[in-house]
Order: C-alpha cells, then sequence, then structure tokens
C-alpha cells in the first residue's frame, strides 16, 4: 500500500515510517460512535489504523449533528443507526482502511469477540456502567483503553495500559449513583470540549498503536473550557496503594455480570433501552404492518420505528429497543410487551 | 483554617479529615478522585488524611457523556 498520504505524519519523528506501518497493521475498537467516537474515528481513520472496529448501538438524530462531526442531514433523514453511517462517510475519507459497523450494545456477552484482534480500545461511550465493563476486559485481556467523557464544557480523559499504569478502578472505586451526576440532558454539551477530549484519546491511541506505549500520558487529564482550567492530575501514587479489586486483585465484577444491568436510561435522550440475551430476533418486514394498524411506522434494514402516543419505539432485528419519551424502565418495558411482544 | 477548594478559598475547621469533608459536600469518597497539593489521595487514606491550613485541594468528580 502506498503511503503518499501519511507523508506529512510520518514526517513527524516520534511516528516515521516505522510507526505508520505499524498504524496500519493495527486494530482500534471505537466503543459508541456519537461525538467522542466521531472524533476519534474520523482523526484515526485518516491518520490511517488499518482496521476500525466501530460498536453503537444509537441511531442519529437532528440534535445529534451540532457536535457529531461524522454526520449529515441525509444520514439523519436516512435513519440510519450511527455505526452503518460512520463506516460509510470513513470509507470516503480513506478508502484503504478497513472499517466494521456494527450496530450493537456492548455487553459482558459480547466484548470478548468484539476484541478479537484489537490492539487498542477508545472509549466513546455515554455511561460508567460500559467504561467499567471496558476496563475489565481491558486488564482481563491486556489491551491498552482510553478513558474520555464531557459534559457542558468540561471533559475528562485517561489511558489504562494494564500493567504499566494505575486502572480506572484504582482512581474511581464505584460508578456514580444514577441521576447523581449531571448528563447531556441537564446540563448540556457545547462541541469543543468534545473535539479536545477525543483529539487527546485519538493521539494517546496513535502512540498506542504506532509502537510508542512509553509516550502515553500516566495522569488524568482535567478540563474545563469554559472556565478556562487545564490539569493534569499524577497518578503514582494511586500504584502503590495495592487495594484496586480491578487491576491488583483482578475481580472483574462488570465482566463477570456480577454488576451491571441491561436496561439503561440513555444519557440526554429522555429514552431508555432494553435488550434481551435470550430473545429471538425480530423480523422488522413482518412487525411493520403489525403495528401500523397502530400508528405511524417506519422502517430499513437496520431498524423500524413506531410512533405510538407520546413515545416512540426504535426496533432492531436482534430485539434490541429503544423506547424514546419516557425515562422510567417500567413505562419503556410495559410499552414493549404491548407492542412488540414478550 | 483556611484551605483552597477547586480553586475557591474556604474555612475549614482545624485538622479536619479529608473524609469528613466529602462528608460535608455530600461527596462519595469511592465515586470521587481527590488532589492534595498536587498528589493524588488514595481512598484507603482518606479516612485518615487530616488537612492543613493552606492546602490546596482539587476534588474530581467525573463526568459521563461522550
Amino acid at each position: 500500500m502506498p503511503l503518499d498520504r501519511y507523508v506529512r505524519q510520518m514526517r513527524y519523528t516520534n511516528m516515521g515510517e516505522t510507526g505508520q506501518l505499524k498504524l496500519g497493521a493495527s486494530r482500534a475498537l471505537i466503543c459508541g460512535c456519537g461525538a467522542l467516537g466521531s472524533v476519534i474515528a474520523n482523526t484515526l481513520a485518516r491518520a490511517g489504523v488499518g482496521r476500525l472496529r466501530i460498536v453503537d448501538r444509537d441511531f442519529l438524530e437532528l440534535n445529534n449533528l451540532q457536535r457529531q462531526v461524522l454526520y449529515d442531514e441525509p444520514d439523519v433523514i436516512a435513519g440510519l443507526p450511527k455505526a452503518v453511517a460512520a463506516k460509510a462517510k470513513l470509507q470516503q475519507i480513506n478508502s484503504e482502511i478497513e472499517v466494521e459497523a456494527i450496530v450493537a450494545d456492548l455487553h459482558a456477552e459480547n466484548i470478548a469477540g468484539l476484541l478479537e484482534g484489537v490492539d487498542a480500545i477508545l472509549d466513546g461511550t455515554d455511561n460508567f456502567e460500559t467504561r467499567f465493563l471496558l476496563n475489565d476486559a481491558s486488564l482481563r485481556f491486556n489491551i491498552p483503553w482510553v478513558f474520555g467523557g464531557c459534559i457542558g464544557a468540561e471533559g475528562q480523559t485517561m489511558t489504562i495500559v494494564p500493567g504499566m499504569t494505575p486502572c480506572f478502578r484504582c482512581l474511581i472505586q464505584e460508578p456514580p449513583l444514577p441521576g447523581s451526576t449531571p448528563t447531556c440532558d441537564t446540563a448540556g454539551i457545547v462541541a469543543p470540549i468534545v473535539n479536545v477530549v477525543a483529539s487527546i484519546q485519538a493521539c494517546e491511541a496513535l502512540k498506542i498503536l504506532s509502537g510508542n506505549v512509553a509516550a502515553v500520558n500516566r495522569a488524568l487529564t482535567v478540563l474545563d473550557l469554559w472556565d478556562n482550567r487545564i490539569r493534569q492530575v499524577q497518578l503514582d501514587s494511586l500504584r502503590d496503594s495495592n487495594s484496586c479489586p480491578a487491576c491488583q486483585r483482578r475481580e472483574f465484577s462488570w465482566l463477570n455480570r456480577q454488576r451491571g444491568s441491561h436496561s439503561a436510561v440513555l444519557c440526554g435522550r429522555n429514552a431508555v433501552q432494553l435488550t434481551f440475551s435470550e430473545r429471538s430476533p425480530i423480523v422488522l418486514d413482518q412487525l411493520a404492518p403489525r403495528l401500523a394498524a397502530a400508528g405511524r411506522v417506519e422502517h430499513n434494514r437496520y431498524l423500524l420505528r413506531f410512533w405510538i402516543d407520546d413515545f416512540v419505539l426504535t426496533v432492531f432485528p436482534d430485539g434490541r429497543a429503544i423506547i424514546g419519551g419516557t425515562n422510567d424502565v417500567a413505562v419503556a418495558r410495559t410499552l414493549y410487551a404491548k407492542y412488540v411482544g414478550a | 483554617m483556611r484551605i483552597v477548594l477547586n480553586g475557591e478559598p474556604r474555612d475549614a475547621a482545624d485538622n479536619l479529615l479529608l473524609s469528613e469533608l466529602l462528608v460535608s459536600l455530600q461527596l462519595d469518597s469511592s465515586r470521587v478522585a481527590v488532589e492534595v497539593n498536587e498528589k493524588i489521595v488514595p481512598r484507603a487514606r482518606h479516612a485518615t488524611h487530616s488537612l492543613k491550613e493552606g492546602d490546596r485541594l482539587e476534588v474530581v468528580t467525573f463526568v459521563g457523556g461522550g
């Protein structure tokens, strides 16, 4: 494969042709392709990371375009899942790399398969349950991961390299209680913090994937672009406190399914996701006419949307659903049982 | 005594324990990271770490959006 398109990147001494070739032979898993994931995927595709595997459970809405830079209005009109729209855009950006789009929720049952052949994990998720699962999987399978989170104009990022840095659970032992932290819904978000945090994450990935893991940042970066605060929190003192349940005692509670739940209230969406480990697949072409008697239905090969009263049900072929118009899991389950079936 | 919390000066009782400060801020020790004078204090030491005049604290609460 000619490397002409990467000539400026290779001229950077710390990358060079050696680093570029390693990027081309590497695979990154991008977990969530919303705001952070969009910027990360865009950057890594342009940089020539040879294989990108993108996992996202969500579909596009107009209010995503303010900050999710991979997507355009036609993607929203087409009602595409984010992973599918991302793949199409990324292949236009760089047709020489391989992009896999996986429309699915990331959970303890599927994470091992998704990590096959992966050299770095990029966090573009919107919730702590999944991040604790990523931390467990990173340690269990010895694959570095790069945490990123943001809200308002505030953001945080940290790189976890098993055996070399403290892990995420050294830093924070328990996920914040649901409802205790601001969400995109309550606090809003401005796009620049996303771009900054995701760009730092992407650069950490470039270091890991180009064979420069020693260059990763050992500190937690905390930024607030509105209050003009940028800080590096040194984490060395966490390394000698030998008490971490995850990286010291290797208790992987999220990976082993002792922690974490299947139903989740989606960040900033007034929506609940329902997933089922035992459910048989749904044929959308058969479900659509059945629901059409009760309300408006639209569907494509990736998903079906059904409007009823003040709710919108989005159903995926694997049985997963996102119930919009409520933050109440019980209400969501009732609607699903009533219209899709238990 | 005076301490500085997330950039803001404030009063605190002499020898206040870090864990006591977190309780007064209604913060759960297991869900935040605390830096005192630019050194992170491991969670196991929150209950024994007493604060001193002029200490500069940063309490990091984690943000989850993405």
